[in-house]
């Protein structure tokens, strides 16, 4: 078995869903999760509040550092992930179409370092 | 022939079965390689002394699994799985393929799924299912032996990371995840027989090459017609290899000597043929295999049937429509309406980086006697190819023009 991140990722200029076009998702998201969730390859998964409800910590120098805002000011951004557990990468890019479909977006799927 | 050579070729048959074989019983192509490659260095000393056994494939298979036995043995720190593997006593248990039992339909979904890069899936592909060296694919595809090493090496660790199994696709997915394999082999036989650089325009051991996969995917998979025709077209190209380079220079169709064409293989891909329109589920290649069928069929270049040819790049422009499917039907167009309604349709295409496209309208250009811009066209042509053959046909047909 494997795990992998199943991410969403969002983009400047990406339209923004109405209040009556993000309810389906919501519900297509929960049905997945639940069916994942009964079916033992939910690990872990949620969606993320704003970028700009982000902190960057940094303490590789003499002292740590705490600035506010995402680690990069870059055009593409995560918005939320899941991590799954599957058998292989062709099991984890079928969840991947599910995933995708659910939560009307791009999904990239990439496996965790082995243990 | 000396011994060790007599080895080496069995070996490079062998090859593709013996590392599969290994991959589906340890999960992991390293141990498979390295395993396979101390098998032959055992085969090359035993072999010579007590002959070439009944079915070396088998014999190396298992002494290669020996081999890597021992060397998980050795190597105590390998993980659960390899330690599993040594539970194994025999090669028998593994689970069906699902259409057919074979290691290698499963290992050349892996070599060529789609999470890796096509020109990736091609190396791995001639590296485990071929057993090409990594300095043969190298030199085939012009890169430092260093960089085919790499990019073979990432690929291998992506396979492992990612967890890429070692399985036939659902059959709901068999024929999208067939079209990518097929592609790599046709991709193959094309670099073989029209390189597209400069050097030999002819690489032999890449036409073999593909056509040794294709008839191992058309016994694998009988009843995929695409396969079928992936094979037929090949055959019929392969047939006519002989006489498509004379004195340095690339001999078109219409002037190819027809007494020189391999009839076996024209005998083998006209049957091929045949089979697929029994079956009626069109697909590109049984169409291209269609059209090589009529151009092999014909005697001499003026008894061709221009409209059946027509006919199927139509129907392949209906199921691929490219600008080069249209090229090709032009063509055909020329012979039946005239150079210049050919002329119409080439110009709408714009394929100005292509070779083909700009030596086609040289040619047209040539025969409605507009010389100076069938000059141009030709120049054109020229810079856009590489290779030396079809750089010298289309040099001497510049110099035929009339002033």
């Amino acid at each position: 078995m494997t795990q992998y991140m199943l991410s969403v990722h969002h983009r400047v200029g990406d339209p923004v869903p109405s209040e009556d076009e993000i309810q389906p998702i919501f519900e297509a998201v929960d049905r997945f999760n639940n069916k994942i969730t009964a079916e033992g390859i939910w690990v872990f998964g949620g969606g993320l509040e704003p970028r700009e409800t982000a902190v960057t910590v940094d303490n590789t120098g003499a002292e740590a550092v705490v600035s506010d805002g995402p680690f990069a000011e870059s055009k593409e951004w995560l918005g939320g992930f899941w991590v799954i557990e599957a058998p292989d990468l062709e099991t984890a890019v079928a969840l991947a179409k599910e995933a995708s479909a659910a939560c009307a977006g791009q999904v990239e799927v990439r496996p965790f370092q082995a243990e | 022939m000396n011994a060790h050579e007599a080895i080496e070729r069995i070996y490079r048959e062998e090859y593709g079965r013996v590392v599969a074989s290994l991959v589906r019983r340890f999960g992991d192509i390293d141990i498979a390689e390295e395993a396979a490659g101390e098998a032959l260095l055992v085969a090359m000393e035993r072999w010579p002394e007590d002959g070439v056994p009944p079915n070396p494939g088998g014999w190396l298979t298992t002494t290669a699994g020996r081999r890597a036995i021992d060397r998980i043995r050795r190597e105590s720190h390998r993980d659960a799985k390899h330690q599993a593997a040594l539970m194994i006593e025999d090669d028998t248990p593994h689970e069906p393929t699902g259409i057919v039992e074979d290691d290698r339909l499963r290992l050349i979904f892996t070599c060529c799924h789609p999470a890796l890069a096509p020109e990736v899936r091609v190396a791995l592909t001639l590296r485990l299912l071929g057993g090409l060296t990594v300095a043969e694919i190298a030199q085939a595809f012009l890169v430092p032996e260093t960089t085919m090493a790499q990019r073979i090496t990432r690929a291998k660790k992506k396979i492992k990371d990612a967890n890429i199994p070692y399985r036939v696709p659902a059959p709901e997915d068999l024929t999208a995840r067939l079209g990518g394999v097929l592609a790599v082999v046709y991709l193959v036989f094309n670099e073989g027989y029209l390189a597209s650089s400069s050097g030999a325009p002819i690489r032999e051991e890449l036409t073999a090459e593909a056509i040794r996969l294709g008839r191992i995917l058309r016994t694998l998979l009988p009843d995929e017609p695409e396969v079928a025709g992936l094979l037929a077209l090949m055959l019929l190209t392969e047939a006519r290899r002989r006489t498509r380079v004379a004195g340095g220079e690339l001999i078109p169709l219409h002037e190819q000597d027809r007494g020189g064409w391999d009839r076996e293989l024209i005998a083998e891909g006209h049957a091929l043929v045949r089979e697929c329109l029994a079956r009626n589920r069109p697909g590109q290649y049984q169409l291209l295999a269609a059209v090589n069928a009529v151009h092999t069929d014909a005697p001499a270049a003026g008894d061709t049937d221009w409209s059946q040819i027509a006919a199927l790049y139509g129907q392949l422009y209906a199921i691929a429509p490219t600008p080069i499917v249209a090229l090709n039907r032009a063509v055909a167009v020329a012979e039946l309406d005239g150079p210049e309604v050919a002329l119409a349709e080439v110009d709408r295409l714009q394929l100005t980086t292509y070779h083909a496209w700009h030596a086609t309208r040289a040619d047209l250009l040539r025969r409605l006697g507009r010389s100076a811009e069938a000059r141009a066209a030709y120049d054109a042509a020229i810079s856009a190819t590489e290779n030396e053959a079809e750089r010298a046909y289309l040099s001497r047909r510049r110099g035929s023009l009339a002033p």
